[in-house]
């Protein structure tokens, strides 16, 4: 593979039209419209077929009119069709998208017998072509669609930042919005407008299917990293971009790898941005599954070395001075687990809590202390459930052993105030300072 | 007590054209079924007004079309003797908490924030002075604590919580709160009647859509029996009565007999004396 100025170019136009899609997306997501994008970028098919008869030439101005027009009629019917019927949004959506898409198609065959117009085209685009069509700017030759691309990217990012406030209100709670004088079907409109407008501007090269993939997948993904609205839209970017540029290596390498030919850029893009959705989705910090699991496991183990402090704390209470230590096969057997107990015994000691003794393991002064804090949190508990709850039954010991984990000195204080600071728990067992 | 001045001051000394909300002949429908029929309604400023009826009644309709945002059918609403277009600046609402996304990528402050948003106006962006304060109303609410948390990871009574705060940040002097008391524990609820309370005191008017009848008279001075007309509205000491009750209930509300007995046995309102 040799990477050259043209493989820069296709990479540069995808992820300028990739940005300028995700940036609009975020806010199909967070009013939960994505089927939104679909519906206009399906439905701005018969504005593009109307534009070119009418004109008979692939102008990318008439298009872009025709196709807002017909974007705004979309935005207005649906919102009609939604209010009027009673259906539900999607079904509406449904509805006029594909009947304005079929409109499309057959109006595009139509003028396709006069001029060189390809359906298939406007589904996967021509980004591997957007380089040879170039015009001269400062001297420099730059491919037209980078120009389009470019420019929509800046209104929409003039967008999102001038009116950061009005979108975040009235995608928040429409209703507040309106009452303030921000209006609400207002700013519906113009996003739906430039949602109409970018897909016009990135359909040509990068194809209706990436822009699809776009609208949605970035701004779902960057809801799934952040919980601010501004991180949300620069992840969103970036996730765009690096899609892009995925997206063309792979389309460039990986075919050959197994010997075919290069494969469809602006598809190979919208694959990796699925693909990277899902890394998101199962590695994101805060609600990846992966992560969670993660997360889950690591608590489990601190809990089991929790236990084994504990326990050796109690051993230590109830044996002679000079008890020998405890061989890790008794551990394991008072706490009924196996690796777990081995993976925190050298955790413990690595962290210098325990000590290895003739093969068994005492504890250390700190870990002395830290086993004497969850003794004294579970006696506590023991004797906060008992004595002020009125709860006294079997199931004391459990609760109290699932709370210890999650107790700190703070709490503690707390728990043996209310309680009385009391020297013996309920079992008459002492609960160390 | 600040109730009884209030009431006594303003109980026949406001015109109609002064007071915070006038409604004649209000009718809404949607899609032609009307919902609210001819409602004729004058609010008393600097009190605590409760909105009562069942489910379904048109109470949520009643501040929606108030607000402009359902279309009246026919009508004329005016605020402070104006329309509510050139009265918005004295407006505040709390909208049913289930009506917003609370995954929405916003933390409490910057829910609160958006109360001063009209304040701010249009493209100019939220300031530190502006965190300030929202902070502020935060703080009020006794909730400054979790200003920088994602809204969903609050409980339902700390979301209501913030969505008074943003209320007081819109520092309107009438407010529109519906069912602010759903759903939040005894608390809570004590938390919101004492800032009722105390917006009340500083003489700011608030119309509150109540569901919890046993309540309504301790809670409030004036209440709005509602149920697709008006029954009646009034001071609660006269209005709010078994027959109206059950003229806006149809009769089926067995707790509704408990209620006003308990409130029978109330000893209060001093306010009627004068
Ligand atoms: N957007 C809408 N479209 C059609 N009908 C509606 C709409 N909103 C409300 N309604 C109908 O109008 C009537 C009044 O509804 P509204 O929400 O005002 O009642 P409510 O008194 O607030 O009830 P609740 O106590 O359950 O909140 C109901 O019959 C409801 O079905
Ligand atoms: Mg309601």
């Amino acid at each position: 593979m040799e990477w050259t100025f043209i493989d820069t170019w296709i990479v540069l136009v995808g992820a300028l039209s990739a940005a300028a899609c995700a940036l609009l997306g975020n806010y199909l997501v967070l009013r939960r419209m994505s089927m939104m994008g679909d519906a206009i970028s399906h439905a701005v098919l018969p504005g593009l077929a109307i534009a070119f008869l009418i004109t008979g030439s692939r102008d990318s101005l008439p298009m872009l009119v025709g196709a807002i027009i017909v974007g705004v009629v979309t935005t207005f019917m649906i919102q009609g069709i939604d209010r009027l019927s009673g259906l539900d949004r999607g079904a509406s959506m449904g509805v006029v998208f594909t009947t304005l898409f079929a409109i499309g198609l057959i109006l595009i065959r139509q003028a396709a017998d006069h001029v060189d117009l390809d359906p298939s085209c406007v589904l996967y685009g021509a980004i591997e072509l957007t380089p040879l069509d170039t015009v001269e700017l400062f001297g420099q030759e730059i491919p037209q669609a980078a120009i389009t691309s470019g420019l929509m990217l800046m209104v929409n990012l003039a967008f999102v930042i001038v009116f950061f406030k009005e979108l975040k209100i009235t995608s928040f709670d429409p209703a507040l919005a309106t009452t303030m004088g921000f209006n609400a079907n207002v700013l519906h409109y113009i996003l739906m407008t430039l949602v109409a407008a970018t897909t016009i501007a990135a359909f040509e090269s990068v194809g209706s299917i990436l822009v699809i993939a776009m609208l949605i997948v970035p701004g779902a993904a960057a809801h799934l990293m952040t919980d601010r609205l501004g991180w949300m839209l620069i992840i969103s970017v970036v996730f765009s971009v690096l899609s892009a540029f995925l997206g063309h290596l792979s389309a460039i390498t990986i075919p050959t790898w197994f010997g075919f030919q290069d494969t469809s850029t602006a598809g190979m893009m919208a694959l990796i941005a699925g693909l990277l959705f899902v890394v998101v989705f199962l590695f994101s910090p805060r609600y990846g599954v992966f992560s969670r699991m993660v997360n889950q496991f690591l608590l489990g183990l601190r809990i089991v070395g929790d236990d084994i402090l504990g326990f050796l704390y109690r051993y230590h209470e109830l044996a002679p001075a000079n008890a020998a230590p405890v061989p890790v096969p008794e551990i394991q057997n008072a706490l009924q687990t196996d690796i777990p107990v081995k993976v925190m015994i050298w955790n413990l000691r690595r962290t210098g809590l325990i000590l290895r003794q003739n093969g068994g393991y005492t504890l250390t002064p700190s870990g002395k202390k830290a086993g004497k804090g969850l003794i004294r949190s579970h006696r506590l508990w023991e004797s906060y459930l008992c004595n002020v709850m009125g709860y006294c039954n079997t199931d004391v010991h459990r609760h109290a052993h699932q709370f210890e984990h999650f107790t700190d000195t703070k709490l503690q204080e707390e728990l043996s105030q209310v309680t009385g600071n009391p020297d013996y728990d309920p079992h008459n067992r002492k609960i160390p300072m | 007590m600040a109730h009884t001045r209030k009431t006594a001051g303003s109980k026949k000394n406001y015109t109609q054209a002064q007071a915070p909300l006038c409604v004649k002949d209000l009718t809404v429908a949607y899609h032609r079924k009307p919902v609210l029929w001819d409602i004729d309604l004058t609010l008393p400023e600097g009190q605590l007004i409760a909105v009562v009826g069942p489910n379904g009644a048109g109470k949520s309709t009643f501040i929606k079309s108030v607000l402009g945002l359902v279309p009246r059918a026919s009508g004329a609403i005016s605020i402070y003797g104006k329309s509510y277009e050139s009265q918005r600046h004295l407006v505040g609402y709390v909208p049913q908490r289930e009506s917003v996304d609370w995954d929405f990528p916003v933390n409490a402050l910057d829910v609160v924030a958006m109360g001063l948003y009209r304040q701010i106006g249009w493209f100019r962006p939220v300031n530190k002075n502006h965190r300030k304060k929202a902070l502020d109303s935060l703080e009020k609410v006794g909730m400054a604590n979790y200003a920088y948390r994602q809204i969903s990871q609050l409980s339902g009574g700390q979301q209501q919580r913030v969505f008074l705060a943003r209320a007081l940040a819109q520092d309107a002097r009438l407010y529109f709160m519906d069912e602010p008391f759903a759903g939040v524990d005894a608390a809570t609820e004590r938390a919101i009647i004492s800032l009722l309370k105390e917006l009340k005191s500083v003489g700011k008017t608030c119309v509150v859509v109540h569901h919890d009848l046993q309540t309504v008279p301790t809670y409030f001075d004036h209440v709005v029996l509602l149920n697709m007309r008006l029954v009646d509205a009034g001071p609660v000491e006269t209005v709010f009565n078994e027959e109206n009750l059950k003229k806006t209930y149809g009769g089926r509300l067995t707790l509704l007999t408990h209620a006003l007995n308990e409130y029978a046995k109330t000893p209060q309102f001093p306010s009627n004396t004068d």
